[in-house]
């Protein structure tokens, strides 16, 4: 049968399993939007098309399945750029469909034309413009398959209207496959071999995991192995989730506000096992004196992640499930070796300096809130079973730090780019595929006003996410660096105008709360979370209050400030 | 070190732009770029000549086979290779002059392809090393146009 372009768009994306996409309309895709309503696939209508992709992004992380956003040409398109950046520095499988000008008019300057292709060529795993409705399909198809395969990443199609409204016959391809285009999922045995003996013969072994342990769904098996053969874990921000984070071989993340011990590791440890990271200049401080002392052993999908940063002894170019899996069979068969006996000092005096240096902040004097306190209080109330997104920022570190994550994909937050806005509507996509699920965003007052306009979405969908605003009254990361590196020059930090959170939810038709005595959080938090309504709780916190440890940027993994 | 890259791409729009933007956008050096089709319908080849430490130049490699638009890249600089640029110049010639440039044309093995009262417009192939020094040896008489090709190259059939 023939179906115009718009047809075969919504008849892909059914094939595709897709359930439900974020977006906003305009002219350049009002012919999709009069196909939707005859589709099984709910539309989220969000307030800014920004929201769209951190949803549809939110929705990818909390899942692992593909998030689907659609928005219409020229700013539309250009609001999504900041979203697909995103989604790209995390390695998060979306696919953005962008409305296009007629293709007689590309290339006129026309009404709401722009080249988005070539805006987002370098921060997409790949992109499409599509001239020709009988491309539709299977351009499609290739999208989905690059954008979850391999090293995930955004992928963006981009539709002009004329397209839209051509027919062609529909025919969704079943399979696909492309000469250029093959991950390799499958490790060298060789190499694996190489890597088990090397930990067989190591005295202190670490293992440094990131967001590449996530999206392959390796949580278990590297928790396995950690445990299998006593190897203490330490992740990257990305990573949080993957290795449980009440585990006694937990030390927490590593890095620029990593813990001690986790650091300590780093610094001593004679193997370092990484996988599915990337030795981003967060996590390593001045790089070349990252991990002195280690024989690195490097597990990646990608290539171009090995050797970019740091030099390493045994690369490994696989899937981190399938990497991991490998070695544990090796290591398994290596006899010779009482794994836990061999690493138990190892073991004893990495736990020594957990318990020497434990993350903490000073409680008292001043009466207000401590933002560490009120993390702590949203662990214990929720067991760890929420999911937590994050704005970006002091907020975003202490949640990093101050609770514990247990299981994969719980932990959304941005990484690689550090976006603030990203977490409220991140937490929109989470709870929109998690519905059941207690989803929560710690928030900055500086933050949540990047895409506050969110809340009408929340509100129009019951979508009960809560927000945490962890409100100093500044930028307060920023200003951090001002009073440690700046002589306290809190130039453009100070946000001592705000909004009233309480009111500005109770105008959205949301419910809000002020808390500005610490015996209140919890009270407070527990009514939150058992509301139905789309919340937000505005923490009044110690304005001033910092994030430590801290290595200053450039400066060496040893080299922290400590409470 | 210098390095010439043989890159087969997918003939497709805003490919050529995919591969220079991964350069600028990278900090990756370009030094010489040609492009054109191949046997294969719907292929071209990509002749690019970088340079870098090893490191830089792993990174360049590994970064184009990402593309989802490339489908191979060789090192030629890991073979022996044949590898020629294409110069076109047009030189002043006087009555005085133009006996001596046709002697270095003589010797340079290279054509002359068009020719008037004043100008002589030579064609000259071969390795960088023959066209800079083709150059150095007209620039005297006068050189009024130049264009010149990137390399071209191609793994020898005998690898000693
Ligand atoms: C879109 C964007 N603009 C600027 C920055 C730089 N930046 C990083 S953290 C930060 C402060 C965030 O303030 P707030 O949301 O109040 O969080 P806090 O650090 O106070 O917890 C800023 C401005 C950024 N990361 N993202
Ligand atoms: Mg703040």
């Amino acid at each position: 049968m023939e179906l115009t372009g718009a047809q075969i768009l919504l008849e892909s994306l059914k094939q595709e399993g897709v359930q439900h996409i974020f977006g906003f309309p305009g002219g350049a895709v009002i012919d999709i939007y009069d196909e939707l309503p005859k589709s099984s696939i709910q539309h989220f209508l969000v307030r800014h098309e920004q929201g769209a992709v951190h949803a549809a992004d939110g929705y990818a992380r909390s899942t692992g399945k593909v998030g689907v956003c659609l928005v219409t040409s020229g700013p539309g398109a250009t609001n999504t750029v900041t979203g697909i950046a995103t989604a790209y520095m995390d390695s998060i499988p979306i696919v953005v469909f962008t409305g296009q000008v007629p293709t007689a008019l590309i290339g006129n300057d026309a009404f709401q034309e722009v080249d988005i292709v070539g805006i987002t060529r370098p921060c997409t795993k790949h992109n499409y413009l599509i001239k020709d409705v009988r491309e539709l399909a299977h351009s499609i198809k290739e999208a989905f398959y690059i954008a979850s395969t391999g090293r995930p990443g955004p992928v963006l199609v981009d539709l002009p209207k004329d397209v839209m409204q051509a027919r062609t016959e529909f025919e969704y391809p079943k399979t696909i496959s492309l000469r250029s285009y093959n991950p390799n999922y499958i490790p060298n045995r060789k190499q694996v071999k190489k890597a088990a003996n090397l930990l067989a013969k190591a005295e202190r072994p670490l293992i440094y995991s990131g967001g590449g342990v996530i999206s392959s769904e390796a949580g278990e098996i590297l928790t396995r192995l950690a445990r299998r053969f006593s190897l203490p874990v330490t992740s990257t921000m990305m990573g949080l989730g993957a290795f449980p984070g009440n585990d006694p071989l937990w030390l927490g993340m590593l890095g620029m506000h990593g813990t001690y011990a986790a650091n300590m590791a780093v610094n001593n440890a004679d193997v370092l096992l990484s996988v599915g990271a990337r030795f981003d200049d967060r996590v390593t401080g001045k790089v070349n004196t990252f991990a002195p002392r280690a024989k690195i052993i490097h597990i990646d999908i990608d290539p171009t992640s090995i050797r970019k940063n740091v030099n390493v002894h045994i690369p490994i170019v696989s899937d981190c499930l399938n990497a991991l899996k490998t070695l544990d069979e090796e290591m398994g068969e290596i006899e010779s070796v009482q794994w836990e006996e061999k690493h138990g000092d190892w073991v004893k005096t990495v736990k020594g300096w957990c318990r020497e240096q434990p993350l903490k902040y000073e409680t008292g004097q001043s009466g207000k809130i401590k933002p560490q306190y009120v993390l702590e209080k949203v662990y214990e109330l929720t067991r760890g079973e929420a999911i937590i997104t994050t704005e970006v920022g002091q907020n975003q570190m202490w949640a990093a730090q101050f609770y514990k994550y247990h299981k994969p994909r719980t932990w959304l937050s941005s990484g690689g780019l550090g976006t603030m806005g990203y977490g409220f509507p991140a937490a929109i996509g989470a709870q929109v595929a998690n519905p059941d699920k207690l989803v929560i965003d710690i928030a900055g007052d500086g933050s949540i006003q990047m895409n506050i306009q969110e809340m009408a979405t929340a509100v129009c969908y019951n979508l009960p996410v809560k927000i945490i605003i962890l409100n100093n009254s500044y930028l307060g990361m920023v200003r951090q660096w001002q009073e440690l590196f700046y002589n306290k020059n809190y130039c453009a930090t100070c946000l001592d105008t705000a909004p009233d959170f309480v009111k500005l939810a109770e105008a959205y038709g949301a419910e809000g709360h002020q808390v500005d005595k610490s015996e209140d959080v919890v009270p407070v938090l527990k009514k939150v979370f058992a509301s139905p309504k789309t919340c937000i709780v505005d923490i009044r916190v110690e304005p001033e209050e910092n994030v430590y440890p801290m290595v200053p940027a450039g400066a060496s993994l040893t080299e922290m400030l400590l409470v | 070190m210098r390095h010439v890259l043989s890159v087969l791409v997918e003939n497709e729009p805003g490919v050529l732009s995919r591969v220079a933007g991964l350069f600028s956008g990278r900090g990756f050096n370009i030094d010489t770029l040609n492009v054109g089709p191949t046997l294969e319908k719907g292929v071209s080849l990509m002749t690019i000549s970088t340079h870098g430490d090893e490191q830089i130049i792993e990174q360049i490699i590994k970064q184009l086979r990402k593309l989802i638009t490339v489908i191979k890249v060789v090192d030629l600089s890991d073979t022996r290779a044949v590898e020629r640029e294409m110069v076109l110049i047009k030189v002043h010639a006087s009555e005085n002059s133009r006996a001596e440039i046709l002697r270095i044309v003589d010797i340079f093995r290279c054509k002359v392809v068009d020719v008037s009262t004043d100008e002589l417009t030579l064609e000259v192939t071969g390795d960088q090393g023959k066209i800079n020094a083709i150059v150095n040896m007209l620039q005297r008489f006068g050189i009024k146009e130049f264009a010149r090709t990137g390399t071209v190259a191609m793994k020898r059939s005998m690898q000693l």
